[in-house]
């Protein structure tokens, strides 16, 4: 080249432009490299947008269960309807069913009316005794009889208002929404805001959600999830129990004893594939297997917990074997040197160093479980339930719910307010799912070894 | 007496075996544990591994037997008239069942007066009364045999509980003092407690091979009671799915399957450029930095469980679908739709996807990249003409990982998708999906006598027939790519 120059020779003629001057090649290949790139940002943005966006809605929708607006007014418990008989009997008082206590909710309501000079404005005596939730009355009939010496006394109580009263003060109900619905009238929420004005409404924070069974289609304000968070406990205690002994167990005879054969190679591709059966097929054979075979009761969080251990027990497999196979064959040779036998290497020198692992797995696998929804479907834990169980380990033969499930089950509902309701019940979900995770990251990094 | 508290004495005995087994073989040995073949806790183990793994075997075995024996001894009891009514077998086992599950529990809470307790069939129409005012469910259509029936099968159930009770408590006595007596200072306990130790293990290992068996055998048995019932043509090759509980239903799963299919493509067609640019842009682009941000956050969608995403569906996404396109464009009017499901589902999928494909595009060696780059190309000039050929067996195997998820997803298509089995093509539109109707068919009152109730194991059949296929295929991929270079 130097020399062609020096020669004197005609340069070539210049295909390329300066070093300085991009040409249209360069530039095309360089603005096709920038969009690779935006849309590589542009996934990742779409990713966490979702995630904000359903973490948001979840949020924003359900926050509003752990709020609840309560009514105080003084009530005249008037003998002669609670107590007919006069003799203060309680089986002759448990004779008055709930319509009679909420008369006497009823004329307590427009008697405060009254009293505030507040109008009723051509509200009828149904509208106004409406405004009330239609668990109150039951409240009410509970205190009175566990304590009779109330009857003919005047008390202080604070009950549930409707769930659309509630709604209003929480922006589900309007005005304008109201005036189509049949189940409440303007004029209503108009009373309700008056109310709220004279201080005898309040929006408080509720812990009945948290405690309260769920409650039947026409008093979502009384509905909470007591019963499912006691369902899913008993449930995650059955998985425990089970899950995690034999998962572990399975990994070290895969991991450390099991030879090389035709059976173990079985087992390891059985278990990868277990890994990702649908969930549901795990409820059908809950369904068959449980239910229908061994005839063990429906809705009952020992079933429940069975089809959730043979559902996690992959999960915890392919953790475990991980973090045993993590911990380095020095600390096994170092055990077989000294005069261990191949049991108490793995049991005093392995197990201990591949814990933290295997904890972190457990818990993940716990938390997958506690979400899953499908398979407890089919084995019935969609029926209603009022009653509490009992203590394991009877109460594990009891009817119970669960979370996720009380979640699908509210979703079925006609009534708007149980959105907010199941949107609630996610977060705690959700919550309980943060906790464990935390746990996870707890117990990797505190217990994080480098070899 | 329940068998979780026979369980618990069990493992009691075996405690107190544990500490017998160690004060044994140290008064044998004269106190000085050096005299002792083994460590002296593996004696105390070696008296509680026999008193509690064969007794509590025994009490599973029996709770897993007990029901087909009962079942069988039940069958023999039936008086042929009531078969003869076309009525099925099982289905009468059922009934019988819950009569006398209901009797029981009227027992429990005193209901019933000694005399109905003792014949049942003669008083069935007053227990009916009572049971039915207490709110105790029980076989509707229960006759006078099926109380007396009923009351046979409490009473052998409650002989068998007897038996069970003392068989589980003699095994468990009897190890005890098995393993006691073999006690002396030569006795080798280690190497006993080892050997019983690695057979819980291989016990353990195998629960996976039985839930798999469990899983196909309780699929098969009952997916052959409906191919009796319906004919299997009809349902692999039949276009309307009507059920109707009362005979004359039409449940041809092609209409299920295409809907499960079109959402399963929707979900991957948002899923799959979503996800695997996310993972391109973190393994290739991304700072450390980011990296550790953006992984978890993304990872994050895969750990929220399946029910908040159905509603997510169900109050967001469908309503803004239905509001700002089906509406508008005159595609339709309803708020679940194949799309909704589809693309919540594609929301779902998005870290299975960058996940995967994140590891497979990492381990493509970094000399392939340094020569591409080497050679004048461009950063995304080698992710496309070069990583990504490598990595694509890998990238595959992972959208098929996917995709097996797509089609046994349940939440989000109950809760999305509607439950109008149709075969459209217009994504706005409600349709269904296997695993919807295998919840529909199976929750609520269930005749497990009806074909319409037995679909559902036919379904769930062919559901994990699909998937595990898919599975196979996606992890022989994966696999094979992986040994590339390794």
């Amino acid at each position: 080249m130097t020399d062609a120059s020096l020669s004197g020779a005609a340069a070539p003629a210049r295909r390329h432009g300066s070093l300085t001057q991009l040409d249209e090649r360069t530039r095309r290949r360089n603005a096709a490299e920038k969009r690779f790139r935006a849309y590589g940002a542009g996934a990742i943005a779409i990713a966490i947008a979702c995630l904000a966006i359903l973490l948001f809605t979840i949020l924003s929708n359900g926050l509003g269960a752990f709020r609840q607006t309560y009514l105080t007014l003084p009530v005249a418990l008037d003998a002669q309807v609670l107590d007919p008989s006069g003799q203060r009997d309680l089986d002759a008082m448990k004779k008055v069913t709930t319509i009679g206590y909420s008369k006497v909710l009823e004329a307590a309501l427009r008697q405060t009316l009254a009293q505030n000079a507040i109008p009723e404005e051509g509200l009828s005596k149904k509208d106004i005794g409406d405004l009330i939730s239609k668990e109150a009355p039951a409240q009410l009939r509970n205190m009175v009889l566990a304590d009779p010496a109330l009857v003919g006394t005047s008390v202080d109580v604070s009950v549930l208002t409707n769930g659309r009263v509630d709604g209003f003060f929480k922006g589900r109900v309007t005005m304008a929404s109201a005036e189509k619905d049949s189940n409440t009238s303007p004029a209503q929420l108009q009373l309700a805001q008056t109310l709220k004005e004279k201080g005898m409404l309040a929006t408080k924070w509720n812990w009945a959600f948290l405690t309260n069974p769920d409650a039947s289609d026409q008093r979502p304000e009384a509905a909470g999830v007591g019963i499912a968070i006691l369902g899913s406990v008993y449930m995650m205690l059955v998985v425990l129990v089970l899950a995690v002994p034999i998962g572990v167990a399975a990994s070290i005879y895969l991991e450390e004893f099991a030879p090389k054969n035709r059976l173990t190679d079985i087992i390891e591709v059985n278990i990868a594939n277990l890994a990702a059966v649908p969930s549901i097929v795990f409820g059908i054979l809950g369904l068959a297997a449980f239910i229908n075979f061994a005839g063990l009761p429906q809705s009952a969080p020992i079933v429940g917990g069975l089809v959730l251990t043979l559902m996690t027990l992959p999960t915890i497999i392919i953790s475990t074997r991980a973090a045993l196979k993590a911990v380095p064959p020095s600390i096994r040779d170092a055990a077989l040197g000294i005069g261990a036998s191949k049991m108490q290497t793995i049991f005093h020198h392995v197990l201990p160093l591949a814990l933290p692992g295997i904890l972190t797995g457990t818990i993940i696998g716990l938390a997958q479980a506690l979400g899953e929804t499908a398979p407890l479907l089919l084995i019935g834990m969609v029926a209603f339930v009022k009653n509490f169980p009992s203590a394991p380990p009877e109460g594990l033969f009891d009817p119970a719910s669960a979370l996720p499930v009380q979640v699908y089950n509210w979703t079925q509902r006609a009534d708007p307010a149980f959105f907010e309701r199941a949107s609630g019940a996610i977060i705690v979900l959700l919550v309980f799912l943060l906790c464990m995770n935390v746990l996870a990251i707890f117990l990797r990094r505190r217990f994080e070894r480098r070899w | 007496m329940p068998a979780i508290w026979i369980a618990l004495i069990i493992l009691a005995l075996a405690v107190v075996g544990y500490v017998l087994g160690v004060k044994r073989a140290l008064s044998l040995a004269g106190g000085d544990s050096r005299r002792l073949h083994s460590r002296t806790t593996y004696y105390g183990w070696n008296v509680a591994l026999f008193a509690a793994v064969p007794a509590l075997l025994v009490l599973v075995l029996w709770l897993i037997a007990q029901p087909v024996m009962l079942e069988r001894a039940m069958s023999g009891a039936i008086p042929e008239d009531m078969l003869s009514e076309g009525a099925n077998r099982s289905l009468i086992i059922a009934d019988v069942r819950n009569t006398a599950n209901a009797l029981s529990a009227a027992e429990q809470k005193g209901l019933l007066s000694a005399a109905e307790l003792a014949d049942p069939a003669g008083n069935a129409d007053a227990i009916k009364a009572k049971l039915t005012d207490a709110g105790i469910r029980f076989a509707s259509g229960a006759t006078p045999q099926i109380f007396a029936a009923a009351e046979h099968y409490s009473a052998s159930q409650s002989t068998g509980r007897k038996v069970i009770t003392v068989l589980a408590l003699l095994a468990a006595v009897a190890g005890l003092a098995f393993a006691t007596m073999r006690i002396h200072p030569e006795f080798r306990a280690r190497n006993v407690v080892e050997t019983f130790i690695k057979g819980l293990l291989i016990a353990c290992s195998s629960i996976a091979i039985l839930t798999t068996v469990g899983i196909v055998l309780s699929m098969l048995f009952e997916t052959g009671h409906f191919f009796q019932a319906y004919p299997w043509t009809d349902f692999f090759f039949g276009t309307t799915w009507s059920p109707k509980f009362g005979g004359g239903s039409q449940l041809g799963i092609l209409p299920l399957i295409w809907g499960t299919l079109y959402i399963s493509v929707i979900a991957l067609a948002v899923s799959v450029p979503v996800g695997l640019f996310a993972a391109i842009y973190m393994s290739e682009y991304a700072s450390s930095r980011v990296r550790s941000v953006v992984k978890p956050a993304i990872e994050m969608l895969a750990g929220i469980p399946t029910i908040v995403y159905g509603l997510f569906a169900l109050i967001t996404v469908g309503p803004m679908l239905r509001d700002y396109f089906a509406q508008p464009l005159g595609l339709g009017s309803s708020g679940s739709s194949v799309m909704t499901a589809g693309l919540v589902m594609g929301i779902m999928l998005i870290p299975f996807v960058s996940s995967l494909s994140d590891d497979i595009i990492n381990a493509v060696p970094q000399s392939l990249r340094d020569g591409a780059l080497g050679l004048g190309s461009t950063q995304s000039e080698t992710v496309r003409k070069v990583v990504l050929p490598a990595a694509l067996p890998g990238i595959v195997g992972a959208i098929l990982l996917a995709a097996s998820r797509a089609i046994g997803e349940t939440m989000i298509v109950v809760m999305g998708a509607g439950a109008a089995a149709k075969m459209n093509l217009n994504p706005f539109e409600a349709m269904t999906t296997i695993t919807v109707k295998i919840v529909s068919q199976l929750t609520g009152d269930t005749d497990f006598r009806a074909p319409e109730t037995l679909v559902a194991f036919a379904l769930g059949l062919t559901l994990f027939v699909i998937t595990l296929a898919l599975n196979i295929v996606a992890l022989y991929v994966v696999r094979k790519y992986r040994e590339q270079y390794e």
